[in-house]
């Protein structure tokens, strides 16, 4: 039996890393870098907090943590792990003018890697004797819903059963639209993605808006790594379980036609169609379930074709998208 | 009136690129509530002297000094800041942004759309400005652009203007319109610079008038104390005798007619208006004007590589068939036997490919032919590019060198060595000489005047006035777009090819 | 003036030429650099002195005959990936898609391995496995190349795009022929039969490397003494120049991405008919993307490629034999390569720019 109601937090929380990383993947776009990176951010970011939050719950050996410092670490770890990211990124893309595609893949290969690593080998390298990370303590800060939330029934269910991550993802959408829609910054950074020439003859600081903007990205995105593995997979960590939500929330990105704001449902409409093959009717092959995941990927593809062949200029990727930026010197 | 306050205070003011002297050593004052056209030719260093004060380019040497104090200007947020704004001839504007974005761009402080375009509509109604903020500037024509762009360098609170020739793309009403507006700027006490070389517009707007010419200070005076006659002179400098070589033309018959040729470009504008001429063989046909009145675009229809809205061109072969160039690709056209050779003016980023070494740009007109189908014949191009650096004295290492490695005299020489390797019947040059130290343009037109001697059918699109007189045996003049008439080259001297070059303006 | 004013201190200018010597010696500085920095953060994880990692490094990925072998059929198949990218970039298309393109023509031969085993003799069902997954390769190359060409839709988003709807399809019928049911794979096909397995030559690793080899020459001739590789690099350099010469810039895209998409699908025939015997959604490992960075590394010469891709699989062998000496995780790896990688494309600036004082400072002093 199909259940809206049980149907709709399933499909938030399948949309919200989605999100995330949609949100930092735009606003990094629109500073004119196409980051291929950000699913090696997610991971890193992901990692990054569970390796704050295995230290943080190997040193409370009794088992009591603090509330505070249980959010606290594992989210500043989160932020920096991909700080850094996307600060790399920067410096050879931004300073060094490298090429956005190849170095967004190798982050892409480090991240990705590098996650996959410190999730195996994290217990041997730090010498603790327990079978396999799990950190159900911390996750439970991390996915605590309001607490009348199961005492409002179908509504509670729908919008109040979700861990803080997944409001803060969506305040964040918002405020990014915001930013981008009805501020200077956002305009001066929409600029910066459309024709730095013309934003740099303007006197916008062209390589601080990408700095910034992708750095900010990847932090977002960042958390959207966080979010799945402290509240949706509940603190256990196994590898390449995150998958292609990566690329998915680049996808993401194109769907919404570079509108953070859409992407909020937008992000829940690709979470559902992800897990919809769990509501196939029984006695469906478990093979058409590929095929409906297949759905989000088509979907991109055709809004992008689609954008591109009507040609309006306000759906378009941001004009100078995937190249850089220098002032000619003559 | 004389004891006017100094605005900027150009001092010895030098600039170059590489080898190539852009300004040498210019001084240059601009006082408070004038117009000051800044006259020059083609290349003589006007914008790159602006790019300056604009913040694009650091000079080499000088002193810039605002309202007297010196300044240091490295971006154009330096400029902003010194009260100086630059409306440059390629505007700088976003696209999918509409009037008032564009205007506020760049700017600090909270963003209110609302207050931004009541401080738009002031300006607007202070100076007699039309504008719409909310369009978007893809729907915007030329000359809404160069408002904004103007609106934008005003919103700023410039009290300098420099406007790179803010008239070459627009109409007639268009430009009498940006002249009401500047001239109730001037009364607001504000400074004007006008890049142009268009004589009747420096007499209708400016106070005064300073000349450059080869990168160098000439002189200023004062507009009414001058007339065209005296400003040709300093803009063009004394008449010298080049001693080109000019043969009789032997045996011209047509080659080329065309007719009623109209190219409209994807902003609406008309490039080339109702063209029609011929082009004979064994001659060289002059084509002269001020840049941007059609030259490109006649040269590109001719190639197959604009969209022509209506007219002919017609090609006639040696036995007198005929073939219509219009509407065929220049695969097509090279498919029908009509050998055309093209020069173009951009010679890297068209004629040539940069990245490629000397042999593989030979290959570019040729790489079809050859014995095979599939595998290009590497021989003939080696064999060529030895004759063109033998030949043409080209200064490479070796014909292994990528182009973009040479001097721009020994790229040309690589680019029309190829273009005439062919025999071509038909020879089309854009500013072949363009950037070329002298021995270099000789040997250019020592190599146009062997086709000439051969045959073919040369039209040389150039701007020095002397060289054109002196090479050529007819000239046509284009201005806006339209013929304004075809002189014999032995019986015309450049001060009658300068009027009819602006006489769109005066008539 | 009051205040200070600073004057740039420096500025970048590109280099007008840069011998093959020194651009050389930045590169294997870079290269050196990274294994050192390898090298301290392995040392930090594990506790051995670099000399043994090294040497752990190179038996991983030389140690025995078995392993050398394996090794050179690793970088064949890289290669042959990187390889058909290369033309694509050439261009400036940015083909991400080679990923799509090697599970599609994977797809197809495990098709007709799986559907054709008892109905033709081996000999056809293999020649069709060699058509069909050439020419699914090709149509998966060649339909966003359509795109950019009608309406010059992004090529890096678009061929992203099909990357995972392949690997979706492949997700698909992997459980329409899993076996056992239920299990999620495909297992061995026709391990009894051989059916459909490309014949072993020599031994079972030589037929990629051999293809591998026929494939680096072929495309070296291709790129450099043909006519479609002229009119593709004009394309790449300046679609100015190629439209001035009479190159119809669309017919060359999507030509190209045909010829990409169809190298793509022989890697993914290999993969499956070759190697595998089988077929998994991972079957290519990534290896479509670290192609891109492969052909990217060689600046898109055939022979460089062969060095970059050696490279790339030596240091992924190598860092896998230290996951196992040390207990560590395999994806040590790619930490490794990525480091790798970033000082590799780092390094190109400085091979193309050089950063110049300015010389008269003096004026802020005065």
């Amino acid at each position: 039996m199909f259940s809206l109601v049980a149907f709709i937090p399933r499909a938030v929380q399948q949309g919200v890393p989605l999100l995330l990383g949609s949100t930092g993947e735009t606003i990094t776009e629109k500073s004119g870098n196409l980051n291929l990176g950000i699913p090696g951010v997610m991971y890193v970011g992901a990692i990054s907090g569970v390796i704050g939050s295995f230290f943080y719950e190997q040193s409370c050996a009794s088992g009591e943590l603090n509330g505070f410092f249980a959010i606290f670490i594992p989210l500043m770890c989160a932020l920096i792990g991909s700080l850094l990211m996307g600060l790399l990124y920067c410096f050879l893309t931004v300073s060094l003018r490298a090429n956005q595609n190849v170095t967004g893949l190798a982050m892409t290969t480090f991240g990705i890697g590098f996650g996959n690593f410190f999730g195996g080998s994290l217990i041997k390298l730090a010498g603790a004797d327990v079978p396999s990370i799990s950190l159900s303590a911390t996750s439970a800060y991390f996915s605590k819903s309001l607490p009348f939330a199961s005492k409002t029934g179908w509504f509670g269910k729908v919008f109040l059963s979700y861990g803080f991550l997944a409001y803060v993802a969506i305040i964040i959408a918002l405020i990014c639209a915001y930013v981008l829609k009805k501020t200077r910054v956002g305009l001066h950074l929409r600029a910066v993605g459309e024709d730095p020439a013309a934003a740099d003859a303007a006197g916008i600081d062209v390589k601080k808006y990408k700095y910034v903007s992708t750095c900010l990205g990847c932090m977002i995105a960042g958390l959207g790594g966080l979010y799945y593995v402290m509240d949706y997979a509940c603190g256990v960590w196994s590898n390449d379980a995150f998958g292609d939500r990566g690329w998915l929330a680049i996808a993401l990105v194109i769907f919404t036609i570079w509108k953070p704001d859409i992407g909020i449902l937008s992000s829940i409409l690709f979470g559902g169609l992800y897990i919809l093959y769990l509501y196939l009717p029984s006695g469906t092959h478990t093979e058409y379930k590929e095929l409906y995941k297949m759905i989000p990927y088509i979907v991109t593809l055709v809004v992008l074709v689609i954008t591109s062949m009507r040609n309006k200029r306000e759906d378009q990727p941001p004009k100078s998208l995937g190249t850089n930026y220098f002032r000619e010197e003559r | 009136m004389e004891n006017r306050e100094v605005a900027i205070s150009l001092r010895g003011i030098t600039k170059s690129f590489g080898d190539v002297t852009a300004n040498s050593n210019v001084n240059l004052d601009v006082y408070k509530g004038e117009i000051l056209s800044l006259l020059g030719e083609n290349g003589s260093g006007k914008t790159t002297l602006m790019n300056m004060l604009a913040g694009i380019y650091y000079p080499d040497a000088g002193q810039i000094i605002i309202n007297g104090k010196e300044a240091v200007i490295r971006s154009p947020r330096d400029a902003f800041d010194l009260g100086i704004g630059m409306v440059h001839q390629h505007f700088k504007l976003i696209d999918v942004f509409n009037a008032t974005e564009n205007i506020i761009l760049g700017l600090e402080g909270k963003l209110n759309i609302k207050e931004a375009e009541k401080r738009i509509k002031e300006i607007c109604d202070k100076y007699g400005f039309e504008i719409n903020t909310k369009k978007k500037i893809y729907d915007m024509s030329v000359s809404e652009k160069q408002t904004v762009e103007i609106v934008k360098v005003l919103y700023r609170g410039a009290d300098i203007l420099i406007l790179d020739e803010p008239t070459a793309v627009l109409t007639p009403q268009e430009t009498e319109k940006l002249f009401n507006v500047m001239r109730n700027m001037k009364h607001d006490g504000k400074s004007i610079v006008i890049i142009t070389h268009k004589l009747n517009e420096v007499q209708s707007i400016s106070d005064r008038v300073a000349v450059l010419r080869h990168g160098e200070f000439i002189n200023d005076m004062k507009t009414s104390k001058t007339n065209a006659q005296e400003m040709t002179d300093m803009m063009v400098g004394h008449s010298v005798s080049l001693n080109i070589e000019r043969p009789e033309p032997v045996d011209p018959k047509p080659r080329i007619t065309v007719e009623n040729l109209t190219v409209v470009d994807e902003e609406g504008l008309v490039k080339l208006d109702d063209v029609s001429f011929t082009a004979n063989t064994g001659e060289i046909l002059g084509i002269a004007g001020i840049s941007g009145c059609g030259q490109k675009e006649l040269l590109r229809a001719i190639a197959g590589l604009e969209i022509v809205k209506e007219g002919k061109i017609t090609y006639i072969h040696q036995d007198g068939r005929t073939e219509e160039l219009l509407g065929k690709s220049p695969r097509e056209i090279s498919e029908l036997g009509v050998k055309l050779s093209f020069v173009p003016e951009d010679r890297l980023g068209m004629g040539l490919v940069g990245n490629m070494n000397l042999a593989d740009n030979m290959m570019l007109r040729s790489y079809r032919n050859g014995k095979s189908r599939f595998f290009t014949e590497k021989k003939q191009p080696r064999e060529l590019a030895r004759k063109v650096v033998d030949k043409l004295q080209v200064a490479t290492p070796s014909i292994d060198t990528p182009v973009r490695l040479l001097s721009g005299g020994n790229v040309q020489k690589v680019l029309v060595g190829r273009e005439i390797s062919s025999r071509p019947k038909v020879l089309m040059t854009a500013y072949a000489v363009r950037g070329l130290d002298i021995s270099s343009s000789y040997q250019i037109y020592d190599l146009i005047n062997q086709q000439k001697k051969r045959g073919a059918a040369v039209l040389f699109v150039g701007e020095d006035l002397d060289v054109l007189v002196e090479l050529c045996d007819r000239i046509l003049v284009l201005c806006g777009g339209k013929v304004t008439g075809i002189v014999d080259g032995r019986n015309t001297d450049k001060y009658t090819l300068g009027s009819m070059m602006t006489q769109k303006g005066e008539a | 003036m009051e205040q200070k004013v600073k004057e740039p201190r420096y500025h970048i200018v590109k280099r007008a030429d840069i011998n093959g010597k020194e651009a050389w010696i930045i590169r294997v500085v870079a290269i050196l650099s990274a294994l050192l920095l390898c090298a301290i953060i392995t040392m930090v994880c594990t506790g051995d002195n670099p000399i043994s990692i090294f040497a752990t490094i190179f038996k991983g990925a030389f140690g025995t005959q078995r392993k050398t072998w394996i090794t050179l059929q690793y970088v064949a198949v890289l290669l042959i990936i990187s390889l058909a990218l290369t033309p694509a970039f050439k261009m400036q298309f940015w083909n991400v898609g080679g990923e799509g393109q090697v599970l599609m023509g994977g797809l197809a031969a495990a098709t007709c391995m799986i559907t054709l085993a008892d109905k033709l003799p081996n000999a056809v069902v293999i020649l069709l496995m060699v058509v069909t997954s050439i020419l699914a390769g090709a149509i998966w190359g060649v339909i966003p190349a359509l795109f950019k060409a009608m309406w010059n839709t992004n090529e890096t988003l678009s061929t992203l795009m099909m990357n995972y709807i392949a690997t979706q399809l492949v997700a698909y019928f992997t459980i329409v022929w899993e076996v056992p049911k239920g299990s999620g794979k495909i297992g061995i096909i026709n391990q009894n039969s051989n059916v459909g397995w490309l014949p072993n030559v020599g031994n079972k690793y030589l037929l990629s490397i051999i293809v591998a080899t026929v494939v680096t020459i072929g495309m070296m001739i291709y790129l450099k003494y043909t006519k479609h590789g002229y009119e593709i690099e004009v394309v790449g350099e300046s679609q100015n120049t190629a439209r001035y010469v009479g190159i119809s810039v669309e017919k060359v895209i999507i030509r190209t991405m045909l010829l990409s998409g169809a190298i793509c699908g022989l890697a993914g025939l290999l993969l499956v008919g070759g190697i595998n015997h089988t077929i998994t959604t991972t079957i290519s490992d990534g290896q479509g993307f670290t192609g891109v960075m492969v052909s990217w590394l060689a600046k898109f010469n055939p022979i460089a490629m062969i060095f970059t891709s050696l490279l790339i699989i030596f240091m992924g062998r190598g860092a896998s034999e230290i996951s196992t000496a040390f207990e560590l995780n395999q994806s040590f790896a790619d930490i490794l390569t990525g480091i790798i990688l970033f000082f590799i494309i780092g390094c190109e600036f400085f091979i193309r720019y050089k950063i110049v004082a300015r010389k008269d400072l003096g004026k802020e002093n005065a």
